[in-house]
């Protein structure tokens, strides 16, 4: 494959559910190509393939058929330890419901990516302490993430997926959760981070979030109905 | 990716965290490996105490030793009607008899009678022993001070005498006994040298029957000489309930050429004794055989708790891993959290793996703990020696240890192998 400048590169992609002995096609060939920078949006009614489509982009999930590229390297054949190396060096997650662990205080939840990269203790920690300020949260570091709200548990979310330096952000609903100041606040954070140069996919089902994208994927029953 | 050690403590340290916010739960999941811990080691320190006993008695008596005791059978109605004066236990004649099997060395008689010993005001009842100088050789006996007797004590019947530790402290606390004149009856004898203390641990004692630092040793022909060979035993109703025996020797130390032959030794001893003696007015002690009784009972008290042991650490190990899937589905979403981020399956096997280990590690040093504790109580209050050897305890840690990964095993694997999605999923 040519160098281009694509971040992903999707060569139809199908993903078949095997579910009590029933085949279910959640995605029926998707072809489509994502330039690094760029802020995505992936809208869709429930069922038509958008978050299975955002798992296999981020690598937790595997075609079943056709070819993945992640910056100009197939990755669908890859082995489980190495997709969670690129998830680990590449991608970072923002879940609908924030997904942090209850028992860690919100510096641990932040610094937890690069506890598997075996990064240095003291580096993470500084690190993780910066990121908390740039979301706004250095004065909520030893807070459980019940003692938050659920824009601040976000933006630790969203500290998190930045703590790898990923060149992929992919969020799954990231304001579904959220009232609409609070989910204002986390697009505007999103968006600044895309404007710095990281890739932004977001996966949402509300026309509002995708007006912050520049371009948007429209999928229907596991097909990209249109791209504009 | 390597794991560097930098990198496993902070596994265990996150570990340890995750189990401290759950005391209780985890407190009562480790129960079972304290107690099959505990008991590995206070079973195997009470079987290593009653062997050590074992060995320090045999120690004293003599590993190729044959002892031979008189015993004084409890006479009938009819005999202790008809005759005033008792005859048993062994005599000249068994001594000769005995000598002339070919494995054994020598034989040294021993007469024995309690009774008071003086010096000055000062009295103690003590063990009075006549017999011959190798006596003290074919028991170990050391001597402190002073020489033991000798032949040249024994052929002029001299008033020699060697006294035990405990005789000595209690009738000379402060002087030098060596050369002082004791009385026993109505002789005065010189004291001629100590015999060095002989420890005996716990039961042992009751084992050995007499305690050697409470004896004074003399040649066998001064006793002859002064004290004849009746043994008088005051009865309860005045003079005429009295009972005298008459007595040549109170016991035989036979020496054996070889360990290997003590025990066909003793059943020909026993052989040759039963031929003379109509009833059994002796018995025969064979301090190698005690010995191996008493590995015997060792082996037997390690067979049974042992499998209690093993029991409990198996039980113990189905807690941990009871415990530990019940821990894997309530943080199911964590995994999926932590795969997201990158995590792979190793890591999530090491986590889970770490934290099983964690568990049954701290079950074991609590199990430590307390099996050191159970054989000192045992000692205070059973009077049993215990010895907790170190290999006891690090066997038993490794133990608890191979438990934690022998059952956290599978709870780790079946964490490892949730598919992250719907692991990020569950509720």
């Amino acid at each position: 494959m040519d160098q281009n400048n694509n971040i992903i590169t999707f060569e139809n992609i199908t993903k078949v559910y095997h579910l009590g002995g029933v085949d279910i096609a959640v995605l029926r060939g998707v072809s489509c190509e994502i330039k690094k920078g760029e802020n995505v949006a992936i809208m869709g009614p429930s069922g038509s393939g958008k978050t299975t489509m955002l798992n296999i982009i981020g690598c937790l999930d595997r075609a079943t058929s056709g070819r993945y590229f992640l910056e100009n390297r197939d990755i669908s054949k890859l082995e489980d330890d190495a997709l969670s190396e690129i998830r680990s060096k590449k991608i970072g997650f923002i879940f609908q419901s924030y997904n942090l662990i209850p028992q860690l205080n919100v510096l641990e939840n932040i610094e937890m990516p690069l506890f598997y990269q075996q990064v240095d203790e003291k580096k993470t920690r500084e690190k993780a302490i910066e990121l908390a300020r740039i979301v706004g949260l250095e004065d909520r570091i030893k807070h459980r993430p019940s003692e938050l709200s659920g824009g601040q548990q976000q933006r630790v979310a969203i500290a998190r997926a930045l703590m790898n330096d990923p060149v992929l952000i992919l969020a799954d609903e990231p304001t579904g959760n959220l009232d609409s100041v609070s989910g204002r606040e986390i697009m505007t954070l999103l968006c600044e981070l895309n404007e710095k140069g990281t890739t932004l996919i977001i996966v949402t089902h509300d026309a509002g979030i995708a007006k912050y994208a520049k371009k948007t994927l429209t999928m229907l029953d596991g097909k990209i109905l249109n791209e504009n | 990716m390597k794991i560097s050690i930098v990198h496993l403590i902070r596994i265990i340290r996150h570990g340890w965290k995750n189990i401290w916010l759950h005391k209780l739960r985890s407190f009562l999941t480790v129960l079972g490996i304290v107690f099959g811990v505990a008991s590995v080691i206070a079973m195997l320190a009470i079987g290593e105490g009653a062997s050590y006993e074992a060995r320090k008695m045999i120690e004293s008596l003599g590993s190729n030793n044959i002892i031979i005791r008189s015993v004084k059978i409890p006479s009938d109605s009819k005999s202790s009607q008809a005759s005033f004066l008792g005859v048993y236990g062994l005599t000249d004649r068994d001594l000769r008899k005995i000598e002339t099997i070919p494995s054994v060395v020598r034989t040294i008689p021993a007469w024995e009678m309690e009774e008071d010993v003086w010096y000055h005001e000062k009295k103690i009842t003590a063990k009075v022993i006549g017999t011959l100088p190798e006596y003290q050789e074919a028991l170990n006996l050391s001597i402190k001070t002073g020489r033991f007797f000798n032949y040249n004590d024994l052929q002029k019947n001299l008033p020699s005498a060697v006294i035990g530790s405990t005789v000595r402290t209690s009738l000379f606390p402060t002087e030098d006994p060596v050369g002082k004149t004791i009385k026993i009856k109505s002789t005065y004898f010189t004291i001629i040298g100590i015999a060095g203390e002989k420890v005996f641990a716990g039961a042992s004692e009751s084992f050995v029957a007499e305690d050697m630092n409470i004896a004074v040793y003399v040649p066998v022909s001064t006793t002859r000489d002064f004290f004849g060979q009746y043994e008088v035993k005051r009865g309860t109703g005045g003079i005429m309930s009295w009972e005298r025996n008459w007595v040549q020797y109170h016991r035989f130390v036979v020496q054996v050429s070889d360990t290997e032959k003590i025990l066909v030794t003793s059943s020909l001893i026993s052989d040759i004794l039963s031929q003379t003696h109509k009833k059994q007015d002796y018995q025969i002690m064979v301090p190698l055989e005690l010995l191996r009784q008493a590995e015997k009972t060792k082996k037997i008290f390690n067979i049974v708790l042992g499998s209690i042991a093993a029991i409990s650490l198996i039980v113990g190990g189905i807690g941990i891993m009871n415990i530990m899937l019940a821990i894997v589905t309530e943080r199911t979403r964590e995994i999926g959290i932590r795969r997201a981020v990158g995590a792979r399956k190793r890591d999530i096997i090491n986590q889970f793996l770490t934290e099983a280990v964690i568990l049954s590690a701290s079950g074991g040093f609590i199990g430590i703990i307390v099996g050191i504790l159970i054989p000192k109580a045992v000692t205070r209050f059973a009077g049993m020696t215990t010895l907790v050897t170190p290999l006891s305890i690090i066997i038993s840690f490794t133990i608890s240890v191979a438990v934690g990964i022998g059952f956290g095993l599978y709870p780790a694997r079946k964490a490892a192998g949730l598919d992250p999605i719907q692991a990020l999923r569950y509720e």
